[in-house]
């Protein structure tokens, strides 16, 4: 037996790799599979799940309500439709912002003397390690009324003698998009600064010789190069914007309420655990299309895993 | 030609781009030493005897600590050391069990060949491509339905009762941890020839003394590496564990998380200061050891 086993390389291996696949399948495909299965459930009584066979809970979220006030059976309530919106246009405008900030910085990185490099990729990473609840609160004592941004505005407007009221910046959409720009924007620095980096220094000098100007250079040669760093940091914001709860709920408040907001509160406040699983499998559904289509598109960089 | 010249904009949005990475931070850490018990504006620093007139009855009026009014309170206050005991008997307990597995399969899926190998493999990236609430959710299902289902069919009572805790809490973060560990390592393999191994087991050496002898001593900075990684992301989780903690199980990033949607004391920042110098020493061991990797690499 023993010596069975230390012949079959076969049976070594899968030894070797079960307990990592075995607690991958556990944790991450089993809840999926239940997720699913819940998500066709109805709601009991008291905050559990019955298990049945019904599409309720996808209808709900997609506009149909019986909740309605003008006597009518059904009608079509928006809600939920709305914060799926919400949450798919704030990660593409959250996507956009954090490639147009974040591009240039790999770029200044990437085409630094390679001994400073180190240590302004070094700089990038000390608020990424920071905690991300921490990084919220950061924001949150920013944007307040008596906060930093206030007060500047405030004493600019003192110089130009202009009267000044503080603005009302928390609690606010644009707080919220800030908040995730901060949060994600060390994701897009890092593969694209991977990408950039690879990129041959003589390719730069040939373009020179061959008449390109540097808009040229920057446009047929430095961004084609560099799209799998994009593609790859895309998807690291992308996704995790679509899911975050924790930048809304601090500084949208019960302003701002996207699809991760959403799952939460049906899981601990509502608790209808079935129209939360609904909600999650669409939430994953979405990131799934769109990633796919996008890596289809773009194709796949190994920079995801640089990063 | 300099071939480091990078035209005026790039430096200028460079520049602004930084500021918007380090303004919250230096803010959070300055009013760590606010003078302000209520934390609203700044009304200096604290000093060993802050005896300024007292404005909105909070401004603290003595301070034994001198400017660190702040952290000697959070050395006092309890809840503050239970969640950092948790956070850190979580991360180290995860760690530990989720670097051998991970170097584990590491090792099965780069020296060996086997029937699930393909889907072993892939099963690494599903924490990549699938938003983290979906994972918290998914594994609070899980432990719900399993305990409810457990605690009935025993007739489980009091304190028998299966309940999410430290336990549900170190889990789920070895899941997500794992293929982090998992891929590291597998890198380190990839990158070292197969013929050392070779050559030990050509004179003479048995598998297990090939794998103690060469092996892990080459992959060990790789192993170290993917530790320390996997043990940052543990400390730093936030939405994981939000799902799967339960009463005594609360760490740090929950507590934090508690105190903003209640009342804010310099505390906070204060809490936040030590913890940023934490995270910052370990990631400068961990570019330590990778800097050491690729020297031994190369």
């Amino acid at each position: 037996m023993l010596k069975r086993l230390r012949e079959n390389k076969s049976i070594q291996g899968t030894l070797l790799a079960l307990p990592t696949t075995a607690w991958l399948f556990v944790l991450l495909i089993i809840p999926l599979v239940l997720t699913l299965i819940i998500s066709f459930g109805r709601r009991s009584p008291d905050g559990n799940v019955i298990y049945t066979f019904t599409l309720d809970n996808y209808i709900r979220l997609f506009g149909y309500s019986t909740n309605c006030d003008n006597g009518q059976a059904s009608c079509f309530d928006p809600l939920y439709v709305q914060i799926l919106w919400r949450s798919l246009t704030l990660a593409f405008n959250t996507t956009l912002i954090v490639i147009t900030m974040a591009y240039p910085l790999a770029y200044f990185i990437a085409r630094a003397h390679p001994k400073k490099r180190n240590t302004y990729l070094f700089m990038v990473l000390i608020p990424l390690w920071t905690n991300f609840v921490i990084r919220v609160y950061a924001w949150m004592m920013l944007l307040r009324k008596e906060g930093a941004i206030n007060i500047i505005l405030g004493t600019v407007a003192g110089w130009l003698h202009i009267n000044f009221a503080p603005l009302e910046l928390l609690y606010t959409p644009g707080a919220v998009l800030v908040g995730m720009v901060y949060e994600f924007l060390p994701f897009m620095i890092l593969p694209i600064y991977t990408s950039l980096e690879k990129i041959d220094t003589s390719l730069y000098e040939a373009a020179a010789d061959l008449g390109a100007n540097s808009i040229k250079t920057l446009l047929r040669v430095t961004l084609p190069l560099s799209m799998p760093g994009v593609v790859a940091g895309t998807i690291l914001v992308f996704i995790p914007v679509m899911g975050t709860f924790i930048v809304s709920d601090i500084l949208g408040g019960r302003q701002v309420i996207l699809i991760g907001n959403l799952i939460q509160r049906q899981f601990l406040d509502a608790r209808d655990p079935a129209f939360g699983s609904s909600a999650s499998l669409i939430l994953m559904i979405m990131t799934l299309i769109v990633t796919y289509f996008y890596t289809r598109k773009f194709g796949f960089g190994e920079e995801i895993i640089a990063a | 030609m300099n071939p480091y010249k990078r035209a005026p904009f790039v430096i200028i949005a460079t520049t602004l781009v930084y500021i918007f990475l380090y303004a919250p931070i230096v803010g959070l850490i300055l009013y760590s030493f606010n003078a302000s018990r209520a934390n609203v504006t700044f009304e200096g620093f604290i000093t060993e005897r802050s005896d300024k007139v007292v404005m909105d009855g909070s401004m603290v009026v003595s301070s034994p600590c001198g400017a660190f009014h702040w952290y000697c309170d959070l050395a006092k206050n309890n809840d503050v050391l239970e969640a950092a005991g948790n956070t850190m008997t979580i991360a180290i307990t995860a760690t530990i069990i989720a670097t051998i597995i991970g170097t584990m399969s590491a090792i099965a899926l780069q020296r060996y060949d086997f029937k699930i190998k393909p889907f072993s493999q892939l099963s690494l990236y599903i924490p990549i491509v699938i938003p983290e609430i979906v994972m918290g959710i998914g594994a609070l299902t899980l432990f719900s339905q399993l305990f409810s289902w457990v605690n009935s069919t025993f007739a489980l009572t009091g304190d028998a009762r299966l309940s999410l805790g430290m336990a549900t809490v170190a889990i789920s973060h070895i899941a997500f941890m794992v293929p982090f560990v998992t891929l590291v390592v597998q890198a380190r393999l990839q990158g070292f020839d197969k013929s050392y191994e070779e050559a030990a087991m050509d004179l003479g050496a048995n598998e297990w003394i090939t794998f103690r002898r060469v092996t892990f001593p080459m992959i060990l900075p790789g192993v170290l590496s993917g530790a320390l990684l996997a043990f940052t992301l543990s400390l730093d989780d936030f939405v994981i564990t939000f799902f799967t903690n339960g009463p005594g199980s609360t760490t740090l990033p929950i507590y934090v998380y508690g105190l903003l949607r209640r009342i804010i004391t310099p505390q906070v920042n204060a809490l936040s200061t030590v913890w940023i110098l934490v995270v910052f020493s370990a990631v400068v061991l961990l570019q330590i050891l990778q800097s050491r990797e690729s020297k031994q690499h190369s």
